[in-house]
């Protein structure tokens, strides 16, 4: 885990610089609130509804679900990559067999439309 | 001086050079240079009144910045609005951790030599570390998308989780020939394989290809710039962010791209080694962060280039491109490259 510390730190440091600036600068930033400045920003129309109450394309809780299942796929794939040299035949073909199935469901979908954006 | 005391002194030293070259110098340089070549390309004068050349025209965005009135909308989630740039720019600056720089630089102290391997942070884990804290970016955008309780960054922000995931998937299975090859996940390791046989773009170019490409989508960069298509959805996901807060979003996007700019070199073109050249002692360690710096600087100036080249694609183009042109070459890549190792050791 020592590995990880410097990480750490970097992380910390890109989380405060910010901070201090934002801190700082508040005392030289100018603030008038109106209620037109606050309102959303709709062309200079009024906005008459929250963009909360909007629906947006189904497709995209289809895409996130159909990542979810090839990403997950990948992640196995990684640590295969990093001892296929010592597996060699027996990893090629077990992954062949992997990715096969994979493939299948990957025309399926395909297949079903769920690629097609339209 | 014990070697513990050393080990953190230099760790401190080389989180203070990439924070000075990446944050002080590169990346405001980099907005000058967005600036200055897209004016040259489309043949006009570009930014030149502040300083010579105009190069001191970030310093004067910067106080701009800074000085300008931060504003929160009234229907806006307070709390999450105001986290959303950090979620977007720490982990964008938080990947220059695991990159390395140069070779190792021989230091003598008290009689006694230490070798400093120019990386800050040689995680086992490696590339996929680098790939968690660009999804954990997604969220920033969403956020920013959803809490700013506006329809277009609304749809800014919904558009660009779904790109970024999708490229995603294919960017992850091309980078995977890589680890093949090198046997290992660790970045210095995928470098020095590369130094000792041939760099990975040769044997792997569609891989390249399709991993430089989705770095583009992933960055959020024209010619995938649908997020904040300002033709149709004004500003995108930042459109109700001003001031320092917009600057955080705009920074965490440069730092994205230098960083998927070294992970290209890193990748696929011999990280910071040359073909032929031993990189010993001092010189050779300044050597190699000069090359790694110059390699960078070229894939840097290929964002910029391609920027101000291409149009934008439509959003079903894109989906298209990334689940039924990407994503099955991938695989393909990943079978190709199997067994060209096995081949290769048989």
């Amino acid at each position: 885990m020592a590995d990880y510390i410097p990480v750490l730190f970097f992380a910390v440091m890109a989380a405060i610089l910010p901070v201090a600036g934002l801190g700082i600068m508040a005392l030289f930033r100018p603030s008038k609130p109106d209620p037109i400045k606050l309102s959303p920003y709709e062309c200079g129309v009024e906005p008459t509804s929250e963009a909360w109450d909007h629906r947006f394309s189904v497709r995209y809780y289809l895409i996130a679900v159909l990542f979810v299942v090839f990403d997950v796929e990948t992640i196995f794939v990684f640590p295969w990559a990093v001892m296929y040299q010592k597996l060699l035949l027996f990893g090629l073909i077990e992954m062949v067999i992997f990715l096969g199935i994979l493939v299948i469901g990957y025309v399926y979908v395909w297949k079903r439309g769920a690629l097609t954006w339209a | 001086m014990s070697p513990e005391l050393f080990n953190v002194a230099a760790a401190g030293a080389k989180i203070a050079f990439v924070w000075g070259v990446v944050l002080a110098a590169l990346l405001p340089m980099l907005i000058w240079a967005e600036r200055r070549v897209a004016a040259f390309i489309q043949d006009r004068p570009g930014p030149n009144r502040v300083g010579p050349l105009g190069l001191f025209q970030s310093l004067a965005d910067a106080i701009k910045f800074f000085m300008k009135e931060d504003v929160t909308p009234t229907y806006a989630d307070r709390f999450l609005f105001n986290l959303a740039p950090w979620i977007t720019l720490v982990p964008a600056i938080t990947t220059f951790a695991i990159i390395p720089f140069g070779s190792s630089l021989p230091v003598t102290l008290g009689g006694q030599t230490y070798d400093v391997p120019l990386i800050i942070a040689d995680v086992n884990v490696g590339v996929l570390y680098m790939f968690a804290l660009t999804s954990i970016g997604i969220y920033g955008i969403v956020l920013a998308g959803y809490t700013s309780n506006d329809k277009f960054s609304l749809l800014g922000g919904i558009r660009s989780s779904a790109q970024i995931i999708s490229y995603e998937l294919a960017m992850g299975i091309s980078a995977i020939g890589v680890f093949m090859t090198a046997g290992s996940l660790r970045l210095p390791e995928v470098v020095a394989y590369q130094q000792q046989h041939i760099w990975n773009v040769v044997p792997q170019i569609l891989g390249a290809v399709i991993f430089i490409i989705s770095a583009f989508a992933e960055t959020n960069r024209l010619p995938f710039d649908l997020p904040e298509a300002e033709a149709e959805l004004v500003a995108g996901y930042h459109t109700e962010y001003s001031a320092f807060k917009f600057a955080m979003f705009f920074m965490g996007e440069y730092a994205n791209m230098v960083a998927a700019s070294a992970l290209i070199v890193t990748l696929y073109f011999g990280g910071w080694s040359l073909p032929g050249i031993a990189f010993t002692g001092v010189a050779g360690a300044l050597l190699s962060i000069a090359v790694f710096a110059a390699k960078t600087g070229l894939f840097i100036f290929i964002f910029l280039w391609v920027r101000w080249t291409l149009p934008r694609f439509r959003y079903d183009q894109l989906m298209d491109l990334g689940w039924k042109v990407f994503l099955p070459l991938s695989v393909l890549n990943l079978l190709y490259v199997a067994i060209l190792v096995a081949a290769g050791k048989a």
